[in-house]
């Protein structure tokens, strides 16, 4: 199916044993460590949540090349072009609403009762 | 073949533009569409991991993350759907060798991985419910449920779909139009894999930290 190429065929990711296998070793992986990590403990609460988000976004980025198949040539690029885009506004409204939030959260904190002791 | 020509006022050679429209093969632009649909999917999940976010700290005093959750479990959880990842590639291998009923039988163990990985979350939530930890006890449980109930949905409808494709794979073959659905089908299947990546570090992993 891949041999001769019609023109109107359609495009279709090929996919391959090699690929599912390094994806899915390196998944485990990814997956045991942060679960054995935040099992046992052996580092601080604040390096260990440091390093458990650094091995979600690798694995999120490994389940991409190698079971979804992306490439910066997949759909003419589009695929790509749409993915980005995706994660630009993920990334606006992920860090404006918890900047946003956070910033409530700390000017809406009980006010001391004695309201003398303000300035 | 219609074909117009600017007006020659830069007295270069006239330029042809082809407006006709070309015949194109049915289904040609399928799979870059279901990507936009799950690129969409995408940003309501990140919806709802900002609503977890800014609320999966208000307790109301009830229960937190470590109270509820417990770690051996969400592993198993996440070992199906890892499992069920790497058997919906076998499928697509098997169909990407004409083999019609090695790919329905991958299908089929990608199924019950599925249903394995509901059952487990269903059991997670009964025991939560059946101790008091509904939604309705805080904030930090309201936004869990709705984002990890949100996923769980998900999975339910990819289980409908993935019966229905074994059901049209043995009606009609391995046709152009199912070898779309079954690609159609992997692309929505490890993308919810790739959204339990982001549930099972944030809010189980994350949860216990806190």
């Amino acid at each position: 199916m891949s041999a001769n190429h019609d023109p109107h065929e359609i495009e279709m990711p090929h996919a391959s044993l090699r690929d599912y296998a390094i994806g899915f070793v390196l998944s485990v992986i990814l997956t045991a460590v942060p679960f054995w990590m935040v099992m046992t403990m052996p580092l601080s609460a604040s390096a260990t949540a440091a390093i458990i988000m650094a091995f979600a976004v690798v694995q999120i980025v490994v389940h991409m090349v190698f079971f979804l198949h992306m490439t910066p040539k997949a759909e003419g690029g589009w695929s790509l072009t749409s993915l980005v885009f995706t994660i630009i506004v993920v990334g606006i409204m992920l860090a404006g609403s918890l900047w946003v939030m956070h910033h409530l959260n700390t000017n809406m904190m009980p006010m001391p009762h004695d309201m003398n002791q303000l300035p | 073949m219609s074909t117009t020509t600017l007006s020659p006022a830069d007295d270069t050679a006239p330029r042809f533009y082809d407006l006709d429209e070309h015949p194109h093969p049915e289904g040609h632009s399928t799979m870059l569409g279901f990507w936009i649909y799950l690129m969409s999917d995408c940003l309501i999940f990140a919806i709802l991991f900002a609503c977890y976010a800014v609320l999966g700290g208000n307790y109301a005093a009830g229960p937190a993350p470590k109270d509820l959750f417990e770690l051996p479990l969400v592993a198993l959880n996440t070992a199906m759907l890892l499992f069920s990842s790497i058997t919906y590639g076998f499928a697509v291998l098997q169909m990407q060798q004409g083999k019609v009923r090695g790919t329905q039988l991958w299908l089929a163990i990608t199924g019950l991985f599925g249903l394995a990985f509901l059952g487990i979350e269903l059991y997670e939530f009964h025991h939560l419910i059946e101790i008091g930890a509904t939604p309705q006890r805080s904030a930090f449980l309201s936004a869990f449920f709705t984002l990890v109930g949100t996923h769980g949905l998900h999975v339910t409808f990819g289980i409908v779909w993935l019966i229905t494709l074994m059901v049209q794979l043995g009606k009609h073959g391995l046709v152009a139009a199912n070898r779309r659905r079954v690609m159609c089908l992997s692309m929505f299947w490890h993308f919810l894999d790739v959204i339990w990546i982001g549930v099972f570090t944030i809010v189980y992993l994350m949860g216990m930290l806190r």
